[in-house]
């Protein structure tokens, strides 16, 4: 009476079970390796953990929707994690508030090079009309993101890959490039991560310490407000010049 | 724990209900996030269970994006018609705002934490 693999396979696959403890199990996994590596930004491990699952759900053709029945208690977490930002911020507020100027400074600066920056390079390689308006918000958080690209006329499906590749490289890079540029302090470093690269990049700095992740949070926060009012506006002036 | 995830989901919740009947474009956990700190504020105090939840779910943070992340990578094919311009822009223009954001921060500090101390120093990192 012992039941065939084909009859397990089949009933695990219905339950949400499977997709959560994959989850969980490739996290873990990826997040052992990057621990070995000595936390090295190369090996990151949402980089490595979608890596894992993409490759199980390809090979074991299952549908993405099969296996987000249990991943989406993953997903959820998502927004208590974001209530919970309150916390380091209130923690770091003094911090934040004295460095309010250089703070919004560096918002302005760091929001416009990158809408105008993505924009160009694609421009200039080629990309088309439906592409360009797609990349603009892409160094903020998914939904706002989505929403602007979907004001736009962008593709907002295309902008939620381009945010996800925008979070992962941002994350990746993050270390060489403030290092290359001598940046030293915690909260100059969370802040231009969580700007450039929003939640994962604020993942990445909660990795190095709470500062950090304060100001990441606060950075990803403030990017999304002002880029749902520079991209449209941008988009006025650009379409004005030419 | 129990009670330090339930104040969060709370919060969310409010937030939400504030979004669906203003109509605002803002995720409502945002707005929870703005309420949980002002409350934080108000009180002057953080409650340690609070502090320590807070903490345990961010350093995890990571997690919560790999099941968005597989999604988006099983639409790649999405990607691929335009995949030179679109991956070079992604990856030149995320490091050109991470740095130019960085140098105008810390060009903007020169001077005013002079008093400050070693406060937030650190080599290694983010």
């Amino acid at each position: 009476m012992t039941p065939r693999i084909n009859d397990v396979w089949v009933y695990l696959s219905t339950t949400p079970l499977l997709g959560l403890t994959l989850t969980l199990l490739a996290y873990q996994a990826a997040y052992w390796v990057y621990r070995r590596a000595g936390f090295n930004p190369l090996l990151n491990p949402v980089l490595i953990a979608v890596a894992m699952l993409v490759a199980a759900l390809h090979f074991t053709d299952t549908p993405y929707a099969t296996y987000f029945d249990g991943a989406q208690f993953v997903h959820f977490l998502l927004g208590p994690a974001t209530v919970a930002l309150a916390v380091p911020l209130y923690l770091q507020f003094g911090r934040l508030k004295a460095l309010a100027l250089p703070l919004m400074a560096a918002l302005l600066a760091g929001s416009v090079t990158a809408i105008v920056s993505a924009v160009g390079i694609a421009w200039l390689l080629g990309a088309s009309t439906s592409t360009l308006l797609s990349l603009a918000p892409k160094s903020v958080t998914t939904p706002i993101a989505m929403g602007i690209a979907e004001k736009l006329g962008g593709i907002p499906s295309l902008t939620a890959v381009l945010v996800m590749f925008t979070g992962v490289s941002g994350a990746v890079m993050a270390k060489y490039v403030l290092d290359a540029l001598r940046i030293s302090d915690h909260g100059v470093r969370g802040f231009a991560a969580g700007l450039s690269a929003h939640g994962i990049g604020t993942a990445r700095a909660f990795q190095v310490s709470e500062q950090a992740g304060a100001f990441a949070g606060l950075g990803m926060g403030l990017n999304g407000l002002v880029t749902a009012l520079l991209v449209p506006l941008l988009l006025l002036v650009w379409r004005w010049v030419s | 724990m129990l009670g330090a995830l339930t104040t969060l989901l709370v919060f969310q919740l409010i937030g939400e209900v504030i979004v669906q009947f203003g109509g605002w474009p803002i995720p409502g956990p945002v707005i929870g996030l703005l309420l949980l700190f002002f409350a934080l504020t108000l009180r002057g105090a953080l409650a340690e269970p609070l502090r320590d939840t807070a903490n345990g779910i961010l350093q995890h943070l990571s997690l919560l994006f790999v099941p968005a992340g597989v999604g988006v990578m099983v639409h790649f094919s999405r990607v691929s018609g335009e995949w030179l311009p679109i991956l070079a822009a992604t990856v030149a223009s995320t490091a050109l705002a991470m740095g130019v954001s960085a140098l105008v921060m810390q060009w903007m500090m020169r001077g005013r934490e002079a008093q400050g101390g070693p406060q937030g120093k650190g080599g290694e990192g983010t």
